[in-house]
C-alpha cells in the first residue's frame, strides 16, 4: 500500500512538474519563440559575421580570410565616405526628426477642432510604403522637372532650376529632408501619446505656483516624457541609421557617392559587385554604430533622477 | 523522342513563316555545318528563369516560340520572370545550392561567376555559329571560359545616340558628327541655341555606364590590361576625362544625379536635343499621339569616333545559362537550338522592336533593322560592343569594378570639376586597385 502511494506520488509529481512546474512548462512555452528568434535572428546575424570574415563571392563558396575585408575596407576612400554620409545622415535626420516632432506632437495635444482629424493625417506619411514616398521626393528632388524648382521659377525667385541631387551638399540636405518627412509622424505620435499620460494636475499645481510656459515644459513635461523621448529616438536612430531604399530609389548613392551609406554600399558589394563576404564586413561595421546607440539611450537618457526632475 | 534540326524546321516554318523574311537565306550559312542533334529525355519538362521585358513583343513572340517547341515536342516549359536586377542574385543562389530554374537568362559577366556550375554547350554554339555566320566577338568573350562556351550569347541589349534632327540643323550641322571634335563643337552650337545635350553621369545602371565607357574607350583608356593590371591612370585616360570637362559645360544640369530614367524623361519633355539610350526611347515618343511630331523629328546614330580611331561602345549583354545540375541537359540543349534557329530568332528579334540585337551575324539581314532608320545604329550593338572591364578577363573582377561605378564616377568627378582629370584618373586607380589585387 504503502509502496503503491509512494508510486503515485512520484508520478503525480512528475506530472505536477510537466503541468504545474514554472520550469518545465515555461521552457516549453518559450520554445516556439526562442526557435523563431534562432531561426530567423540570430543564424542570418551569426551567418552574416561569419561571411564578414570569408570571401564569399556570388557563386563561389568562399574560405576563411580572417580581418582581411576588414583591412581593406580600413584604407578604402568610398567605405569612410559612407560612414561619415551615415553617420551625418543619421545625426541630421535625427536632430531634426526629434525637434519636429515634439514641437508637432505639443501641438496636437492643444485642444484643437477636427483633433482627430489631424492626428490621423499626420501619420500618412509614415504609412505610405518607403518606396513609394521615395519616388515622390525623387520627382520632387528632379534636375528638370522639380515642382520647388519651377513653384520658385515661377515666384521670380530664382531663375534655374535647383539642381537637387546632383550637386554633394544639396544631395545630402535633400535625402535628409525626405527622411525627416518620412520619419516625424513616428516621432510625433509616440510622443503625443507620453504627452497625453502626464497628468494634468500637475501643470495646474504648477501654474498656480506660478510657473510659466518655459518652465512648465521644461521641469515637468520634459522629465515625464524622457523615458518615451529614449525609446522613440533609439527606434528613430536605428531606422535611420539602416535606412536603404530612400537612398536607392533616389540617388544609388550618387553623386560621387555623396548620399552612399553604409547599407547601401553594403548592397551595392555583395549583391551587384559579387562579393558577398565584403558586403557582410560593412554590414557587420554598422553593429558597433547601433549598439552604442541603443547603450547611449539605455544608459544616458532613462536615468531616474533626471526623470524624476532632481539634477544628474 | 529524337527531334533533329529538320524536325524543327518543320515544326517552325509553317508558323513565323521563315519565307515571308525576305533578305535571310538559311542555307547560305548552313553548309558543312551539321547542327548536333539531341535526344530530349523521356518526360522532360523545362524551367526558363528569364529578365521582365521591357518590350512587350519580344517577350510575346518568345513565349509563342516556345509554344511552337512544346507542339513539336511535348515538352512543356514553364517562363518565368524576375526584374532585372534580381536575376544575379537568384541565378547565384541556384548556382550555389544547386537547383532552380533549368535555363537562365544573365547579365554581363554573370556567367563568369560560376563557369563550374554551368552545361559545356559548345557543341550547340560551334553548330549554331557555323550555321548562323558566327558569334559576334564580344557577345561570345561573355559566353566563353578557357575555350569552351558555359552560355549562349542571347542579345546585346542595343544603346546609341538619339537626337532631334531639326535642332542639331538649327545648329549648323547637316548631319550628325562622326568625330569627338565635332561633336563638342555640336554641343556648343546646341547649348547656345538653347537646345543642351544630356548624358547620364549618375549611378544609372545602364545609361551611366554606357556613356562613361565610351568616353573612356574613345580616347584609348581603359581599367586593365590583358593580365589584369589596372592600367586606368593613364594619358589616354586624361584626355578623355579632360574631353569630358569641356564637354560637360554643354550638358543640360543635373546630369550628374540622373539615373537610368531621367535622360528619357527630359529627352520627352523636349528639354533636351541628344542623348544615348536604347530604342525604348522612340518608342515613348512614336507611342503617344501627342509627341507625334517628336518622333517624327527623331534620328539615331552610334556614338562618335575618338583618337583610338574605331568604335568601342559598352550595351548591356544578356546570355542564356543552362545550369549543370538541370536532369534534363538534352532537352534545354534542344529548346535552346530551336529557340535560336532562325524562323524562331527572326521573330524573336523582330518582335524586340530593334531593343535586342542579334548576336549571331547572319541575323542582322533581319528585316527589322530596315523597317525604321531609327533602328539602324541599333543592328550594330553585338558588333561595337567592348567588355566591361576591357582588356582584362572577365570574371568577379570586372563585375565588382562595375557595380562599384569606378568609370562612371571618374568621368563624373572630372566632369563636374570636382576633381581634376588628374585626381580623378588617379583615384579610379586606386579603388580599380583594390578590387584588381593579386
Amino acid at each position: 500500500m504503502a509502496d503503491v502511494t509512494a508510486g503515485s506520488a512520484g508520478r503525480r509529481s512528475w506530472w505536477a512538474g510537466i503541468g504545474q512546474g514554472r520550469h518545465v512548462l515555461g521552457l516549453l512555452f518559450l520554445l516556439p519563440a526562442a526557435v523563431f528568434l534562432v531561426l530567423f535572428l540570430t543564424y542570418p546575424l551569426g551567418l552574416g559575421v561569419w561571411l564578414g570574415f570569408t570571401d564569399t563571392r556570388i557563386g563561389r563558396e568562399g574560405v576563411f580570410v580572417g580581418l582581411e575585408n576588414y583591412e581593406l575596407l580600413w584604407i578604402d576612400s568610398v567605405f569612410w565616405l559612407a560612414v561619415f554620409n551615415t553617420l551625418l545622415y543619421t545625426v541630421g535626420a535625427s536632430i531634426l526628426k526629434f525637434a519636429l516632432g515634439l514641437w508637432l506632437a505639443l501641438l496636437l495635444n492643444q485642444h484643437l477642432p477636427f483633433k482627430s482629424f489631424f492626428r490621423a493625417v499626420v501619420l500618412l506619411p509614415w504609412v505610405v510604403p518607403t518606396v513609394l514616398s521615395a519616388i515622390a521626393f525623387w520627382w520632387i528632388f528632379d534636375a528638370q522637372f522639380s515642382i520647388i524648382s519651377w513653384a520658385l521659377i515661377k515666384l521670380g525667385l530664382i531663375d534655374h532650376n535647383i539642381n537637387f541631387l546632383g550637386d554633394t551638399t544639396n544631395a545630402r540636405l535633400s535625402v535628409i529632408a525626405a527622411n525627416v518627412w518620412r520619419g516625424i509622424p513616428f516621432v510625433a505620435i509616440s510622443l503625443l501619446a507620453g504627452l497625453q499620460t502626464i497628468p494634468a494636475s500637475l501643470h495646474e499645481a504648477a501654474t498656480l505656483d506660478g510657473a510659466t510656459g518655459w518652465q512648465r515644459f521644461r521641469y515637468i513635461t520634459l522629465p515625464m516624457l524622457s523615458p518615451i523621448i529614449a525609446v522613440v529616438m533609439t527606434f528613430s536612430v536605428l531606422f535611420t541609421f539602416t535606412d536603404f531604399q530612400l537612398i536607392y530609389v533616389l540617388t544609388r548613392g550618387g553623386p560621387l557617392n555623396a548620399t552612399h551609406l553604409m547599407a547601401t554600399l553594403s548592397f551595392q558589394r555583395a549583391i551587384p559587385g559579387g562579393q558577398l563576404g565584403e558586403g557582410a564586413a560593412i554590414a557587420v561595421a554598422m553593429i558597433p554604430f547601433l549598439l552604442s546607440a541603443i547603450l547611449f539611450s539605455y544608459f544616458g537618457l532613462q536615468r531616474r533622477k533626471w526623470q524624476q526632475g532632481g539634477g544628474d | 523522342m529524337t527531334i533533329s534540326r529538320r524536325d524543327l524546321l518543320v515544326a517552325g516554318a509553317g508558323l513565323a513563316g521563315a519565307a515571308a523574311l525576305p533578305g535571310f537565306t538559311p542555307g547560305a550559312f548552313a553548309q558543312g555545318a551539321p547542327m548536333p542533334d539531341f535526344k530530349p529525355e523521356p518526360g522532360a519538362s523545362l524551367r526558363v528563369l528569364r529578365w521582365s521585358p521591357f518590350v512587350k513583343g519580344e517577350e510575346e513572340a518568345w513565349i509563342a516560340n516556345t509554344k511552337k517547341f512544346t507542339e513539336a515536342t511535348g515538352i512543356e516549359v514553364r517562363i518565368d520572370k524576375e526584374s532585372w536586377e534580381d536575376i544575379r542574385p537568384k541565378a547565384a543562389v541556384a548556382a550555389n545550392v544547386g537547383s532552380g530554374p533549368d535555363i537562365v537568362w544573365v547579365w554581363f559577366d554573370d556567367a563568369q561567376q560560376y563557369p563550374d556550375k554551368l552545361l559545356d554547350v559548345t557543341t550547340l554554339a560551334n553548330g549554331l555559329g557555323a550555321k548562323y555566320g558566327g558569334w559576334y566577338d564580344a557577345p561570345a568573350l561573355y559566353a566563353k571560359n578557357q575555350g569552351k562556351f558555359i552560355a549562349l550569347p542571347l542579345a546585346t541589349i542595343g544603346n546609341a545616340v538619339v537626337y532631334r534632327d531639326s535642332w542639331v540643323k538649327e545648329a549648323g550641322f547637316s548631319e550628325f558628327p562622326k568625330d569627338i571634335k565635332a561633336f563638342l563643337e555640336l554641343g556648343k552650337a546646341l547649348k547656345a541655341k538653347g537646345h543642351p545635350m544630356g548624358f547620364t553621369l549618375g549611378h544609372g545602371v545602364g545609361d551611366g555606364n554606357n556613356f562613361c565607357h565610351w568616353v573612356l574607350w574613345s580616347h584609348g583608356g581603359k581599367m586593365v590590361d590583358d593580365s589584369g593590371k589596372v592600367v586606368i591612370n593613364s594619358p589616354e585616360t586624361v584626355a578623355a576625362l579632360r574631353y569630358m570637362r569641356e564637354l560637360y559645360p554643354t550638358f543640360i544640369p543635373g546630369t550628374e544625379s540622373w539615373l537610368d530614367v531621367n535622360n528619357n524623361r527630359a529627352f520627352l519633355a523636349g528639354e533636351i536635343s541628344v542623348t544615348a539610350n536604347g530604342v525604348s526611347v522612340y518608342y515613348g515618343a512614336k507611342n503617344d499621339p501627342k509627341l507625334a511630331d517628336m518622333a517624327a523629328d527623331m534620328r539615331s546614330t552610334n556614338f562618335p569616333i575618338g583618337p583610338v580611331g574605331k568604335e568601342a561602345e559598352l550595351h548591356q549583354t544578356t546570355s542564356a545559362c543552362i545550369f549543370k545540375y538541370t536532369k534534363f541537359p538534352q532537352a534545354a540543349q534542344a529548346y535552346m537550338a530551336f529557340m535560336f534557329d532562325a524562323p524562331q530568332m527572326n521573330a524573336w528579334i523582330k518582335g524586340a522592336s530593334a531593343y535586342c540585337c542579334q548576336t549571331l551575324k547572319a541575323f542582322a539581314a533581319n528585316p527589322v533593322w530596315t523597317d525604321n532608320p531609327i533602328h539602324k545604329p541599333y543592328s550594330r550593338a553585338s558588333e561595337t560592343l567592348r567588355p566591361n572591364g576591357y582588356s582584362g578577363p572577365l570574371g568577379p573582377q570586372s563585375a565588382a569594378a562595375m557595380a562599384d561605378w569606378i568609370v562612371v564616377d571618374m568621368v563624373a568627378e572630372a566632369a563636374t570639376g570636382q576633381r581634376t582629370p588628374e585626381e580623378a584618373a588617379r583615384r579610379a586607380e586606386l579603388r580599380a586597385a583594390r578590387i584588381y589585387r593579386g
